[in-house]
Parts: C-alpha cells; sequence; structure tokens
C-alpha cells in the first residue's frame, strides 16, 4: 500500500494495471531461439513466472484485517515505535515520492524470520521505512491449557514454549509452584539444575550464532553451530531421554539423577565446545563481510531497551549491566564465579561478541558444578510432592497411598500468587503463577523474553537497510514458540 | 464450568487483602508508598532464596500515575504486564504490571482490580512504550479494555474471533473422537 490517496489498492506496486498479460510473450521480447517453443509452452511459461493463470486475480482483493499496516497518519502506535533516531541507522539522502513505496510481506513462511513471524514492511526502494511485527501464528493456548493440567503435568507444557531453552523454561514454572509451596530443593539438585541450563544457554547461543551467521551469508557458520550444538543435545538425550521438550526439572527437584559417566561427558563437552568457539571467533571477528553487515546495524539504545522491556543478551549489547543471574539469583547460582560481558554500541555485532562471551561463562559454570557438585538425593523428599519410589510402594501402604494420589490427582497447591523468573539465553523468561488451591493453576502467564523483542523491531530497523533487516532480526533471536505461546 | 456467566453471580467471595505490613525496608519503595495512600503492598520471596520483591496493590484511579511515579523512581525496565481473571471474586478482573528497579535489584509488581461491568484500566503506554503489545495480548486474551491505547487490536488471536479465550467462562470445548459416539471433553 501507498501512502496517499490510491491508498486503498493494496498491490498497486506489485502489479501495475498498465502492463498487459500479452506484454510478457510479446512477439518482441521472444528470441529467435524460443520461436520453436509452442504455444502451450510459453503458457506453462506464463503461468509459472506470474504464478497464476490469470495473472493474480486477488491482487486487488486482498484484506489484511486489523492488522494491516497502514497509511501513515492512520498508524500512530507504529510511528511512536519507531523509536529515536540512532545515527548509524541508514537514512536515505533524497526525499522519494510516496508513489514509490511499497508494501512487501516477509513471512510468516520464511527462513530468516525464524518461525512464523511475519513482517509488513513498507519499502523505499532499499530503505525499509516502516515495518510491522505480525505474529499469532503459532499461538497454541499454552497458558489456557496450563490451567487444564496439574502442577505435576505442567512443566511438560512449558517446556514446549521456548523450544530452544525448554530447561529455563521448566525451571521458572517449578521454581514458581516450589514458592507457592514455600519448600526448597536439596542443593544436588540445584547444581543439576544449574548445570542442565547453563548447557542449555551454551546451546541456544550456539544455535543463535550459527543461524546468525547462515543468515548474514556465512553459511559454513550454520554447520559449524549445529556440530557443537549437536554435543549438548546428546548429552541432555543422555540425561533425560529427549534432545527437546525435557520435562527433566519438576517441582520438587529433577526426574532423575545425572546419568553414569557424565563427569566424562561434561569435561568432553566443556573441551569441545570451546575449542568450537575458537574457531567460529577465528572465522568472524576479523572477517570484513562479516564487519560489514554487522557493525551498527540494528541499534538499539539503552533507553529503547528499558522501554521495551528487552533484557538478555540484546540487553548487555547495549551496555546494560543486567543479568537476573547476578542481581536475583535464583537455584544457588550466586555461589558459581562468572562474568557478565556487556557490549557498548548495541548493534548485531556487539549482539554476536555477547552470546560468545557467554558462551564462554556459561561453560566455566558448568566447570564449576563439576568440581562443587554435592552428593545426596536429587528430589525434595516431601511425600506431598515428590512420589515414592518404586520399591517403597511394594513395602509401605503409606508409600502407595501417596503415589496413587500423586498420579491421579496431582501435587496439592495452597492458594497464592507467585511470580518467578529466571535468565534464559534471550532474556528474563518470566512465570506468574495464580494458585486458588486445588491440583491445577488458576492462571499462568508467561514472561517471554522474544516477545519483547519482537515488538522492538520497528525501533530497531527503521530507515535502514532491508538486509540489515535480516541481520537485526536474527542477532535477536527470537523464538516464535516462545512470542506465541 | 457450571456457574452463570455474568460473574457477578454464583458463590462471589471478597477478594482477600493483601497484608498491610510494617513500612517497606527499600527506600524507592517507601517513598513510592508514601505518595500513594490507598495503595497496599506486600512482601513475597523467591523460592528457597532471600530475593524479595513487592507485590503492591493500586486503585484504578492511581494506575498512571503510579506508574509515572515508579518510573520516575528508578522502576524504569518495564518487564511484564497481563490480566487475570479471578471470576468468582468481587472486582473480577485484574491487571498486573511488572517493572524492574536496575539501579537498586527491586522489582515491584503492580495490580489493580476492574469489575466485569466496567473492564478498563487507564492504557501505560504513555509511560513505557513497550506496554503496547502486552496491553494487546490482555485485551485479546482476558477482554480488558485500555482506554488511550493507540493500537488496540487482537494480537495473538485471529482479527475475527469472539470471545476472550483466557477468561474463565470461555468453553474450551472437546474434540469430537472417531468410531466412539460423543467426545472427550477437555
Amino acid at each position: 500500500m501507498t501512502d496517499g490517496p490510491e491508498a486503498s489498492d493494496t498491490n498497486q506496486a506489485l502489479v501495475p494495471d498498465d502492463v498487459a498479460p500479452d506484454d510478457v510473450v510479446s512477439p518482441d521480447t521472444i528470441s529467435p531461439e524460443s520461436l520453436s517453443v509452442s504455444e502451450e509452452r510459453l503458457k506453462q511459461h506464463e503461468i509459472w513466472v506470474s504464478g497464476t493463470e490469470e495473472r493474480m486475480p486477488f491482487a486487488k482483493t486482498t484484506d489484511e484485517g486489523a492488522q494491516e499496516i497502514l497509511p501513515r497518519d492512520l498508524d500512530p502506535a507504529l510511528s511512536i515505535q519507531r523509536g529515536t533516531a540512532v545515527e548509524d541507522d541508514f537514512v536515505h539522502p533524497i526525499p522519494v515520492v510516496d508513489d514509490e513505496r511499497q508494501i512487501i510481506n516477509i513471512g510468516p513462511q520464511h527462513p530468516s524470520t525464524h518461525g512464523v513471524l511475519r513482517l509488513q514492511v513498507e519499502l523505499e526502494g532499499e530503505t525499509v521505512r516502516r515495518v510491522k511485527p505480525i505474529i499469532g501464528y503459532l499461538h497454541t493456548g499454552m497458558e489456557k491449557t496450563a490451567e487444564t493440567l496439574t502442577y505435576a503435568q505442567g512443566s511438560t507444557n512449558v517446556t514446549r514454549m521456548d523450544y530452544l531453552s525448554p530447561f529455563h523454561n521448566e525451571l521458572a514454572y517449578s521454581l514458581a509452584v516450589e514458592q507457592i509451596l514455600g519448600i526448597g530443593v536439596p542443593e544436588r539438585a540445584d547444581a543439576i539444575r544449574i548445570l542442565m541450563t547453563e548447557l542449555n544457554r551454551v546451546a541456544s547461543h550456539l544455535l543463535s550464532t550459527a543461524t546468525m551467521g547462515m543468515d548474514i551469508g556465512a553459511v559454513s557458520m550454520l554447520i559449524y553451530g549445529w556440530r557443537e550444538r549437536e554435543i549438548c543435545l546428546d548429552f541432555f538425550e543422555k540425561t533425560t531421554g529427549l534432545r527437546m521438550n525435557h520435562n527433566y526439572i519438576r517441582p520438587g527437584g529433577v526426574a532423575a539423577d545425572l546419568p553414569d559417566g557424565w563427569r566424562d561427558d561434561v569435561v568432553q563437552l566443556i573441551e569441545t565446545v570451546n575449542g568450537g568457539v575458537d574457531e567460529y571467533e577465528e572465522l568472524l571477528n576479523e572477517n570484513p563481510i562479516f564487519l560489514d553487515r554487522t557493525i551498527g546495524v540494528g541499534v538499539l539504545t539503552p533507553q529503547e531497551v528499558k522501554q521495551y522491556g528487552i533484557t538478555g543478551p540484546v540487553a548487555r549489547a547495549s551496555g546494560i549491566d543486567w543479568d537476573l543471574r547476578k542481581s536475583m539469583p535464583y537455584s544457588g547460582i550466586e555461589k558459581y564465579d562468572f562474568e557478565v560481558p556487556t557490549g557498548l554500541h548495541g548493534d548485531v555485532n556487539d549482539r554476536y561478541h555477547i552470546r560468545i562471551a557467554e558462551i564462554r561463562e556459561s561453560l566455566k559454570i558448568c566447570q564449576q558444578v563439576l568440581e562443587t557438585i554435592p552428593g545426596g538425593d536429587y528430589r525434595n523428599p516431601d511425600p506431598k510432592v515428590t512420589p515414592p519410589p518404586r520399591k517403597r510402594i511394594d513395602e509401605s501402604m503409606e508409600a502407595l497411598i501417596h503415589h496413587f494420589k500423586l498420579f491421579t490427582s496431582g501435587i496439592e497447591v495452597p492458594p497464592g500468587t507467585a511470580y518467578q523468573s529466571v535468565e534464559g539465553p534471550r532474556g528474563e523468561i518470566g512465570c506468574y503463577l495464580v494458585s486458588k488451591g486445588g491440583t491445577k493453576p488458576w492462571r499462568m502467564h508467561w514472561r517471554a523474553p522474544s516477545f519483547a523483542v519482537v515488538q522492538s523491531l520497528p525501533a530497531m530497523v527503521s530507515d535502514s537497510l532491508i538486509a540489515d533487516l535480516i541481520a537485526a532480526l536474527s542477532s535477536t533471536d527470537p523464538v516464535l514458540g516462545d512470542v506465541d505461546r | 464450568m457450571t456457574q452463570d456467566t455474568n460473574g457477578a453471580e454464583g458463590p462471589v467471595t471478597e477478594n482477600a487483602e493483601l497484608a498491610v505490613g510494617p513500612v517497606p525496608e527499600v527506600e524507592s519503595i517507601k517513598t513510592l508508598l508514601e505518595a500513594f495512600e490507598d495503595a497496599t503492598f506486600e512482601v513475597r520471596s523467591y523460592a528457597s532464596s532471600d530475593v524479595t520483591y513487592h507485590a503492591i496493590s493500586v486503585p484504578v484511579g492511581d494506575w498512571v500515575a503510579f506508574a509515572e511515579t515508579a518510573k520516575a523512581a528508578g522502576y524504569d525496565l518495564f518487564v511484564d504486564l497481563a490480566g487475570i481473571d479471578h471470576f468468582s471474586e468481587a472486582p473480577r478482573f485484574e491487571v498486573v504490571l511488572n517493572l524492574v528497579s536496575m539501579t537498586e535489584s527491586q522489582r515491584i509488581i503492580v495490580s489493580t482490580r476492574v469489575p466485569y461491568d466496567d473492564p478498563t484500566v487507564p492504557t501505560v503506554t504513555g509511560v513505557f512504550v513497550g506496554a503496547n503489545f502486552y496491553e494487546r495480548e490482555a485485551y485479546d486474551l482476558v477482554g480488558i479494555d485500555f482506554p488511550g491505547h493507540p493500537d488496540l487490536t487482537r494480537i495473538l488471536m485471529p482479527d475475527d474471533w469472539e470471545g476472550h479465550p483466557l477468561r474463565k467462562d470461555y468453553d474450551i470445548g472437546a474434540i469430537p473422537v472417531e468410531f466412539k459416539s460423543g467426545s472427550v471433553d477437555l
């Protein structure tokens, strides 16, 4: 849609009226070689080029509904969201008439949208003037589903939200339930939780760096990143039985103890991933193409970061020293020694460096867990929360009753409200849980880090090149399962 | 759900008052609460941790003013905004706002209650631009109106969707099952 009186014609710029279908197969444009091609073949060719037999008959009837990008004067929300102008952003020097603007849809099915994100982009040549993120294509009502599942079943649900950081989701949920229950977990359970979440952060950042490399043009980075991530997933599979959606961290502890030989695996993993990260840095840090594509692109100022509620690596790249592991520690993470890297410029390059540094810091934490993990139980011994071991059921009537009650009705949670947040790979993952007694939550609200980031895209990429939009989007690492829930 | 969909019907219980405890120890929250006489607060702590946060309840009239004052007092990181349907309690809907002060490492969760007949809460998009999507989500899923919001449209559900799915009186439906007469209730 263009700005101006003819704004109602959605695809005007795409399909000009004065181009007759015949133009495509007009005799002037056909080279001598193609004269031998039959009429039928030419018709097929035209259908293939134009997409339909009748040259887009739906072109003028497209209705995007209430979420459509509107002309500038009718879309106040979008102009507010454009944010403050940043010097580094690309500003087209020559004023362009409204007719030369056009609306392009990127996604929902586009590889570089990292899922089913749809962006309506107003383009002026190659410059993005406005961008409107449209979400909801992956909305599966998980917050409503949570109200129908018991507290014991809940972690199977939340683990599927941000599918690249399942352990963090489970941890936030379990801690929120434990907060209302007023129980703690043994030290070994805390250590296992920290080990798994930090390894998960490594896996998620590896994937993020890999896909960002691919989006920017360093396709080999994708293969390298995936290679190291596979080792993390192998360890997850060995520990939990699954590569994703683990349902491993549960209210009251974790599902199982670490497997035999886990120490060797983690030692091996730390060594391999550290070596891999060295390789990435060698590949990308000095690469002139990579630097050109990333420096000064997708800049967010610290003020914008706070306004939009962006946390995690994106906020830290903008120079905000904020990490929940330091400021509001959970599960005893304050015992471990690690640094919080921060950037200076808030651009794509800084975000890449922050992620690389965070991988190393997380591996440092894993190394410390290896050295300091205490023995003992990995679950809270409270029989009202943790089911008894299988052997106890044969011996004790009470254990049988507890087992039966836990698996038929579930954990009884007293009335109360809790908010619990953990530092996920993409920022603050928060679980707001309201209980009115009984075995099911009354309401569960999920504070999703990607939701905040997607909202800030207009501020990040307005007045920059369309290629920078792809770079900026992939640097924020959105997970659409987390955005839409 | 067998209760009447009017919300006010059915077993209505009084909204449990937040305990008015002693004066908060954190200086910024103390000054915040002094400015708003009707605000009550409760200190909650994270699971097996000594990290605490303050749950503050304010009347709906003070909503925007409180957000502005909190922002000026250093609570400038907008974290979250959500709607909650309490169904059988007297003011049925609740809106919670989650703010963080990075300088003091403190979190406040501000909440306000609105009745079923008039589920309107003034928008805080003027204070925090980032509240835009969150208020759209609360409108879409819980059906809370935010007058003054620049673009209050559905965000997760399709535009022509009827009803607000996270309300407690919203029927979650059933799945038809093949080869068995009837269906499985969810």
